[in-house]
């Protein structure tokens, strides 16, 4: 592992609350458009 | 009798065509992901393996790695969501207001990393984890200003009334972007000055400097992959919406065919 000394726990802290934070927004962008997909197979099996 | 040459639109024009933009960007977004992704690599390997340890940080430098990219992107969409904001005004264009939408979580979530790492690099580094300094307050006014512009999207259901006041306080909140890059200039701050972006060139040096720059361009790189398909599913989102007016209103007109109008003999008499 690597040593990241005295304050490794900010470095820690930061780079986890990052990968939270883009991770969240991937997360969401991906069920957004999961939804609106699904929405839009919905009217194109209705216009069928 | 004068013949007019048929106009063939600019590419400008034929790239911000909606259905154009859906077929580029769709081919693009997938090379635009895996390149974000192989810069990322590369930035943080350089970033905890090749990186050394700063003279008077020591290791909490590393954070910085995160931080400035965090940095750079909040205000860049924000300059971008800026830009959209004149084409959403000036030109109505339908892409315009798409691109402002898209735009304005991503550069939230930004902000917010680059204030909370800020905060972990300050605690260690100068004893506290805020100030109300005046680049650390301008960033958390850029972030606020971002869940304003948010909030206010919620608000209005009409997307093309939302489209005007959207742009009109984004280009009144573009005010503080000069503000932010010239804070550590105008007034005595804790934060330290530019060290990237300065007349007489970077005071880092190089073995610190270039991974900074890999990680900046990494970020780019993934924040407008992420632009670009939170875009698409916005277009997707507005099709859905006129889909669905569509349907009502041709279900409304259907009901009103087949109602049969009120019999004469079912009236109550003296009507």
């Amino acid at each position: 592992m690597f040593d990241l000394g005295t304050h490794g726990g900010f470095i820690v802290a930061a780079y986890a609350f990052t990968a939270l934070i883009l991770g969240g927004l991937v997360a969401n962008a991906l069920r957004d458009r999961a939804a609106q997909t699904r929405a839009l197979k919905r009217f194109g099996e209705e216009r069928r | 009798m004068s013949e007019t040459a048929p106009m063939t639109p600019s590419l400008w024009t034929r790239l911000s065509n909606p259905g154009h933009f859906m077929r580029w960007s769709g081919r693009l977004g997938p090379w635009l992901a895996a390149l974000s992704l192989a810069t990322l690599a590369v930035g943080l390997y350089q970033t905890f393996l090749v990186v050394p340890p700063d003279y008077q940080q020591g290791e909490t430098v590393r954070i910085m790695y995160i931080h400035v990219p965090a940095a750079w992107l909040g205000v860049f969409f924000y300059g971008a969501m800026s830009l959209s904001a004149i084409g959403s005004l000036v030109w109505r264009h339908p892409l315009a207001d798409v691109s402002q939408r898209a735009a304005a979580p991503i550069g939230a979530a930004f902000t917010l990393i680059c204030l909370v790492t800020g905060s972990l690099w300050g605690k260690p580094m100068w004893g506290t984890y805020w100030v109300w300094d005046a680049r650390l307050t301008s960033m958390l006014v850029l972030f606020l200003i971002y869940c304003g512009l948010i909030a206010l999207w919620r608000t209005i259901e009409d997307p093309n009334r939302a489209a005007r006041a959207v742009s009109i306080l984004t280009l009144v909140g573009a005010v503080n972007l000069p503000i932010i890059k010239f804070s550590v200039n105008w007034w005595s701050t804790l934060h330290q000055p530019a060290s990237i972006l300065r007349m007489g060139g970077s005071t880092i040096d190089p073995s610190m400097l270039y991974p900074l720059l890999v990680m900046i361009g990494a970020a780019t790189l993934g924040g407008t992959t992420l632009h670009l398909f939170t875009m698409r599913t916005e277009i997707m989102r507005r099709r859905v919406r006129t889909l669905t007016i569509r349907e009502a209103e041709r279900l409304d007109s259907g009901a009103r065919r087949v109602t049969p109008a009120p019999s004469p003999v079912a009236l109550p008499q003296g009507l």
